[in-house]
């Protein structure tokens, strides 16, 4: 049963030049290809991924450069009519409610919005999974790393091609489930299984929030399908205010555990156990950036007055303390991958401000130019861990000569991350930047000023962390082991290629100059309504530049060479705060002893009660069974009963035998006599018995 | 005529043949008497073939039938018994005792 609700209408008038929607077409039509296709390659690599040449690398990779040029022809074709298509496909129905019939869907959505997550996904996929052709050769577990990758991407394009909250659920948790198989993919060693488990369920609590949030939403409206709840927010639907609080807060909830936002971000660093192109797929694509998706999916919910529109300050907030705090602990990180992993909470955090000052274009333009650049440093980052055979940066130094693509692949993504002119970084900065500035002027007030302040600070840390990793990596003596060298070409082609959009995706969204990006986000079934920048601000833009350089300076400055500014950086041991930064603010310990230990004590202590007195009782109890009956088969049965039965009639025969052995003398003449005298006999019974 | 006189015969004949079968020790005297015992079945054939006619004469047939028999059987065991005595440089049956378990 197919229920098609294609709709097509022009953009309202309002922030927004009014645009001709189209409804895509075929190519539309055909979109749910586009999660199927991973998860189909799944499949494949799982059941017969080891007789293809390539161990089944060539499908995962096959089915996202698919997705990557499906995107990216859906683009091109409708530059400039933007498409919002949406299908429904009924697969059950589930109850009755008096706002209607409560149906399960599986569906698709093409919509400005879906196509910007499907090019991600396949774009930097496709350059993550080349790259893990290199990276992971000789795994004893190639082929199932590959599965779980296509699991992991197509995980996300189901959830982010979900015209339903049921469906955004399925992906969200194949998306967690991935994650887990590939956080923990090197298990033999204790520190990645827990790894995958914090990430697991760290992600687990913040889904509470959002089952919380689409169930009411869907009790409430009636129906789980997106459009339906936003339309009812359009139509100011009064049972669905008085719940919209709610629904919205619990929505961010979810999305703060899986886009790793305080104080759900522990996960995340540790996440780096996996393998660098999980952290690479994940930082850039997947996963985290879900959680942004939710938001901007459900933005009319955000962002009109009487609905979810309180929740905005909260997400600011929230947005705001992570990309500070977090951003802090990038600096005192030994560990590469770890620069990385907390510089991508800090960039979440710029990414729900934006959200949170209704900056829906600055947001998602962030997390696009994002996935470009920290998937480029996290690749980067996994060919000198590659060369060198260690995470930490102590190891390293002085790179620049031995991997030169690494290098200047990796300065491009770090000065692209530092918001350097111009490249990509610069542009979605400074937007959000006057999004957050024009929020304070426009309702926002106070808290809009501080976060402006503190998004400006985080710049500044951005700069200066990823100024001294480039530092501490590529120059000054190498301090490792071994011999470092220059990674493949499978590997250092796609830093190159990502290198490039690090560089140029920028220019897709250049307010005031072309904006087809904003253009292209405005085209879905619901109006945004959302600020974004008509201009560049330039003393905004000057102030985030100048703040990036002077991050760029302090770090130089610190970091430029190895020994003899060792007491220089002991300087920068700030008594109080780098011990704090160091213990990471002490999170986890909190965690682990205010929640995991009082939890899991207690529970492990039933369990251990319930193994030793219930289950073991049932267990010795089936045993003593056992062994009552086996004694009454072996000795009643089978000792007394069969063997003597057998025996009765071995014997029987023995003698018989025995018995009848005599008459078989050998002579003829007995055997002569013996058959006259049966003649005889036989005459005489014939005579009497007629 | 009454055909009891030849069944008397037959019947003394076969039991004379039986006697030497049961006691002579000698393979030859053993083949002889089964010969005895032939022509005792002969005389009943032809007895009864006289005593009671029929178109085909059936017992007098029978009767070269087994006469024809016998003569393979001797042949037969005549040879057996040569190979036996060459052997064994002696005839006696119950040195033949290579049957028993």
């Amino acid at each position: 049963m197919v229920t098609s609700a294609v709709s097509l209408f022009a953009a309202e008038e309002g922030g927004h030049a009014a645009v001709e929607l189209s409804s895509g077409g075929a190519l539309a039509a055909w979109a749910w290809l586009i999660p199927v296709v991973p998860l189909a390659a799944m499949f494949v690599i799982v059941l017969f991924g080891k007789r293809f040449p390539y161990k089944g690398w060539e499908l995962a990779t096959g089915s996202m450069l698919f997705v990557a040029v499906y995107s990216v022809v859906l683009l091109i074709s409708h530059w400039n009519q933007p498409i919002a298509y949406e299908q429904h496909v009924e697969l059950a129905r589930i109850g009755t409610l008096p706002a209607g019939d409560l149906v399960v869907e599986w569906g698709w959505v093409v919509d400005g919005l879906s196509i910007m997550m499907y090019a991600v996904v396949g774009i930097v996929g496709f350059f993550v999974f080349t790259y893990a052709k290199g990276y992971m050769e000789g795994d004893e577990r190639f082929t199932f790393f590959f599965a779980s990758f296509s699991l992991f991407a197509g995980g996300m394009l189901v959830l982010v091609s979900a015209p339903n909250l049921i469906q955004l659920i399925v992906g969200w948790e194949l998306v967690g489930v991935a994650s887990y198989l590939l956080i923990g993919h090197w298990w033999e060693d204790q520190a990645n299984n827990a790894a995958a488990i914090k990430a697991f369920i760290t992600n687990k609590i913040a889904d509470i929030g959002l089952f919380i949030g689409v169930i009411i939403a869907g009790l409430v409206v009636g129906s789980f399908r997106i459009t339906d709840v936003l339309d009812a927010v359009k139509a100011g639907d009064s049972a669905l205010a008085d719940v919209a609080f709610w629904v919205a807060l619990a929505l961010f909830v979810g999305a703060m555990g899986k886009s790793a936002q305080m104080p759900f971000h522990v996960w995340l660093p540790d996440a780096m156990a996996g393998p660098t192109p999980v952290s690479s797929l994940m930082h850039a694509a997947t996963m985290v950036t879900a959680g942004v998706y939710l938001i901007g999916r459900m933005f009319p919910l955000y962002n009109t007055e009487g609905f979810g529109d309180d929740v905005r300050t909260w997400i600011i907030l929230v947005g705001a303390a992570t990309l500070l705090f977090t951003g802090l602990i990038a600096l005192v990180q030994d560990d590469i991958k770890k620069v990385l992993a907390y510089s991508t909470l800090s960039q979440l955090g710029y990414m729900m401000a934006a959200m949170g000052a209704g900056a829906y274009t600055a947001g998602l333009f962030h997390l696009f130019t994002h996935a470009m650049f920290k998937g480029l440093l996290f690749l980067a980052a996994g060919s000198v861990i590659h060369g060198v055979h260690s995470n930490n940066m102590s190891d390293m130094g002085g790179l620049r000569k031995p991997m030169p693509y690494t290098f200047w692949t990796f300065l491009v993504g770090s000065l692209a991350l530092a918001g350097i002119f111009p490249l990509s970084g610069f542009w979605s900065k400074d937007e959000i930047l006057a999004s957050i500035s024009y929020d304070a002027g426009h309702g926002g007030g106070g808290v809009a000023t501080l976060v402006l302040v503190v998004a400006i600070i985080g710049a500044f840390i951005t700069a200066f962390y990823m100024a001294r990793a480039v530092w501490l990596t590529f120059f000054g003596e190498y301090k490792g082991h071994g011999h470092p060298h220059e990674s493949p070409r499978v590997m250092t082609y796609p830093l190159v290629g990502l290198a490039f959009l690090s560089a140029t995706v920028g220019f897709l969204n250049m307010p005031g100059i072309a904006t087809p990006f904003t253009d292209w986000l405005a085209g879905r079934l619901h109006e945004i309504g959302d600020h974004h920048a008509e201009a560049i601000d330039l003393g905004l833009a000057a102030v985030g530049t100048l703040v990036a350089l002077a991050g760029i300076a302090v770090g130089t400055l610190l970091f430029r060479k190895d020994a003899a500014t060792q007491q220089e950086r002991d300087r920068f041991r700030i008594p109080v705060l780098y011990p704090l930064l160091e213990h990471k603010y002490y999170f986890d310990d909190v965690y682990m002893r205010g929640i995991v230990y009082p939890i899991r004590g207690p529970i492990a202590r039933a369990v251990n009660w319930s193994n030793s007195y219930v289950i073991d009782g049932v267990v010795n109890l089936v045993g003593a069974i056992t062994r009552g009956l086996s004694r009454v088969v072996y000795g009643g049965m089978d000792q007394r009963g069969i063997d003597l039965a057998i025996n009765a009639v071995a014997g029987a025969a023995g003698e018989a035998g025995r018995a009848a052995r005599r008459a078989q003398t050998g002579k003829v003449q007995q055997y002569a006599g013996a058959l006259f005298a049966g003649a005889v006999l036989l005459v005489i019974g014939f005579v009497i018995f007629g | 005529m009454i055909v009891n006189q030849f069944l008397v015969l037959g019947a003394l004949l076969f039991s004379l043949g039986i006697y030497g079968v049961l006691v002579r020790r000698n393979a030859i005297l053993v083949l002889l008497s089964v010969e005895l015992m032939l022509a005792a079945v002969n005389i009943n054939f032809v007895a009864f073939g006289s005593y009671l006619p029929d178109a085909f004469a059936s017992g007098h047939v029978f009767a070269l039938f087994v006469i024809a028999v016998a003569a393979a059987e001797v042949g037969i065991g005549l040879a057996i018994v040569l190979l036996i005595f060459r052997n064994r440089s002696s005839a006696n049956v119950d040195e033949l005792d290579l049957m028993k378990w």
